[in-house]
């Protein structure tokens, strides 16, 4: 062994590494680093970031039933409901306020596993730094809805499966009514 | 394009004559070279910090600055502005007089030695008959700035990183300036300028002890301006940036500059004194100085992406019981090319210097320890 083998071998590698950066391919060696706010990766599907909410046909109606099983199960508790009533007072099926704190949410996805009304996914936006502490990230409802057509846009092999299981489901239930409905005429 | 600037200094220097007594024309001229270097100083300085950043990614496959203009290019400047606004902080206890002076004295010795580097044909600020000596005492000084700023700080890391200084500065000092002796014996002259004309036939480096020689240089050089892997007294990992851990903005800048200059003109140095200065085909003479010397700054830094930082007993090691003897012995090794005809001018230094290295790095070789065996009863 010469003196100073190694730390020729070692040159080399930095050297090699430097050349590369240059002129060869990322998979071959080269930089593989993305400039991110000029170039981005294409963000996978089950990518997830916040939560947001679904809507059908009209913001106004929300998939969500305000049933606060998210808001419940949320491990930092940064999510607030508030139901809805009518002009009477009785409790409507749809919240009035629904309000995340973006700046306590962890991306768990857990309120999204918890709804039984498939009303809350979790986005793909990331971007969403504000200048302001406290209300910038407080997100409200109508920062929160989305329609079911970004959501098939996003995740759409997630979106075909709930929305197969929802059509299957709302099937059953006019074909439940059907039959229900002569006997009762019936009588 | 040879000529260039100094036909740019005749042009400045007539025009003073228009109007100035011939006293003032002298001085002009003098008050010319000197603004030009100082000028030179800072921009070298900044620029090397980008291209040492730029290096150093490369190698560590990254990008490096690149927000900063096309390139990273206002990357500089953007540092500067920010070492500029930053807070300038005194810790209480620090000796006020000493912890404001050594930031600004470490840049003089930086600047000054420029004053002999032959950057091109008869583009010497000042062709001084001792020009190396001059280098060498001037360089040294440094080690008193850094004593005084790691003093002056009263702080305990400061002043490790100073002592680690001081030591390795007159560790290296010394075989520093034996590995010149050669060349100033082939030479016969201390003047940066005559060496490098001596050299028009063949390179210092080219001969077996002009070779050695110069790795010695420039591995010494390495040492004296703290640079990896000898960065001992700045090692951010053990002693948190050693002798300007309590220097902040500006004032922590000025270090940085001395030492970026410090490497610009040891690799500048080396390359005067062994690799034919400014001497080169077609191109003009500053623009070979300035590709041969960027070369030696691309392998400090080089180094700087390759080796970790050395050990302080390695690091002595390496200066007294290697790199000393073989300048040593390289002194009859050179005396010998000059008194034998061709074929042995060239073996029997190569001679003398293998069975140096040989004997040498017998000697130093590190114990390693045998590889241990376990036995297991079962
Ligand atoms: S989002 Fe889902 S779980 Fe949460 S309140 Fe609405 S329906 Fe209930
Ligand atoms: S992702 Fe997790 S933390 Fe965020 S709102 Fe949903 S349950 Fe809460």
């Amino acid at each position: 062994m010469i003196f100073g083998a190694g730390i020729l071998k070692g040159m080399l590698v930095t050297l090699r590494s430097f050349v590369n950066s240059y002129f060869k391919k990322p998979d071959q060696g080269g930089l593989f680093t993305v400039e991110y706010p000029e170039k981005r990766l294409v963000a996978k599907e089950r990518f997830r970031n916040f939560p947001f909410l679904v809507y059908d046909e009209k913001p106004e109606d929300p998939r969500c039933v305000a049933c606060d099983i998210c808001a419940k199960e949320c491990p930092p508790k940064c999510i607030t409901i508030v139901r809805d009533a009518d002009a009477e007072g009785r409790p409507l099926k749809k919240p009035a306020l629904f309000d995340i704190d973006l700046s306590v949410c962890m991306n768990c996805g857990i309120c999204e596993e918890a709804c039984p009304f498939d009303a809350i996914f979790m986005d793909h936006e990331f971007e969403i730094a504000g200048t302001e502490r406290h209300q910038s990230l407080l997100y409200h409802k109508e920062d929160l809805l989305k329609s079911n057509g970004y959501f098939r846009q996003i995740r759409p092999s997630d979106a075909a499966l709930i929305d197969a299981r929802r059509k299957e489901a709302e099937d059953k239930k006019k074909a439940a009514l059907k039959p229900a409905a002569p006997p009762e005429k019936k009588e | 394009m040879e000529t260039l600037f100094i036909q740019i200094k005749t042009l400045l220097v007539n025009a003073a004559a228009l109007v100035l007594p011939p006293w003032g024309v002298t001085l002009s001229s003098m008050i010319i070279s000197a603004l030009a270097i100082l000028g030179l100083g800072p921009l070298i300085m900044m620029y090397l910090t980008l291209m040492e950043r730029k290096v150093l990614a490369r190698m560590q496959n990254r990008i490096g600055p690149n927000r900063a203009g096309p390139w990273g290019l206002l990357q500089p400047l953007a540092d500067g502005i920010k070492m500029l606004t930053k807070e300038d902080i005194r810790p209480s206890a620090a000796d006020p007089l000493l912890y404001f002076l050594a930031p600004i004295l470490i840049a003089v010795p930086a600047l000054m030695v420029f004053a002999v580097i032959p950057f091109g044909k008869g583009m010497t600020a000042a062709d001084l008959n001792v020009g190396v000596l001059y280098f060498v005492a001037l360089s040294s000084t440094t080690t008193l700035v850094i004593f005084m700023a790691s003093w002056g700080s009263r702080n305990k890391y400061s002043v490790l990183g100073g002592m680690r200084s001081v030591s390795q500065m007159i560790s290296y000092e010394v075989t520093l300036v034996i590995s010149v002796v050669p060349i100033l014996m082939a030479a016969g002259s201390l003047s940066t300028q005559t060496i490098v004309e001596s050299q028009s036939g063949r390179w210092y480096a080219a001969t077996p002890w002009g070779l050695l020689s110069c790795m010695i240089f420039f591995i010494c050089g390495l040492a004296e301006c703290n640079r990896s892997p000898f960065d001992l007294p700045e090692a951010e990992s053990e002693i948190v940036a050693g002798y300007h851990t309590e220097y902040s903005g500006m004032r922590f800048a000025l270090f940085y500059m001395a030492e970026f200059m410090n490497v610009f003109s040891i690799c500048a140095l080396t390359v005067t004194l062994f690799l034919g200065g400014w001497q080169g085909p077609l191109l003009p003479s500053w623009l070979w100085f300035l590709i041969k010397t960027y070369l030696l700054i691309f392998i400090v830094f080089w180094f700087r992406g390759t080796l970790p930082r050395l050990r302080a007993d390695h690091l002595m090691g390496l200066a007294w019981k290697f790199l000393l003897p073989l300048a040593v012995m390289n002194i009859p090794a050179a005396a010998m090319s000059h008194f034998l005809s061709e074929p042995f001018s060239t073996a029997v230094p190569l001679a003398i210097l293998m069975v140096s290295v040989a004997v040498l790095s017998f000697f130093n070789k590190g114990y390693a320890a045998e590889k241990r065996v376990y036995h297991f009863t079962d």
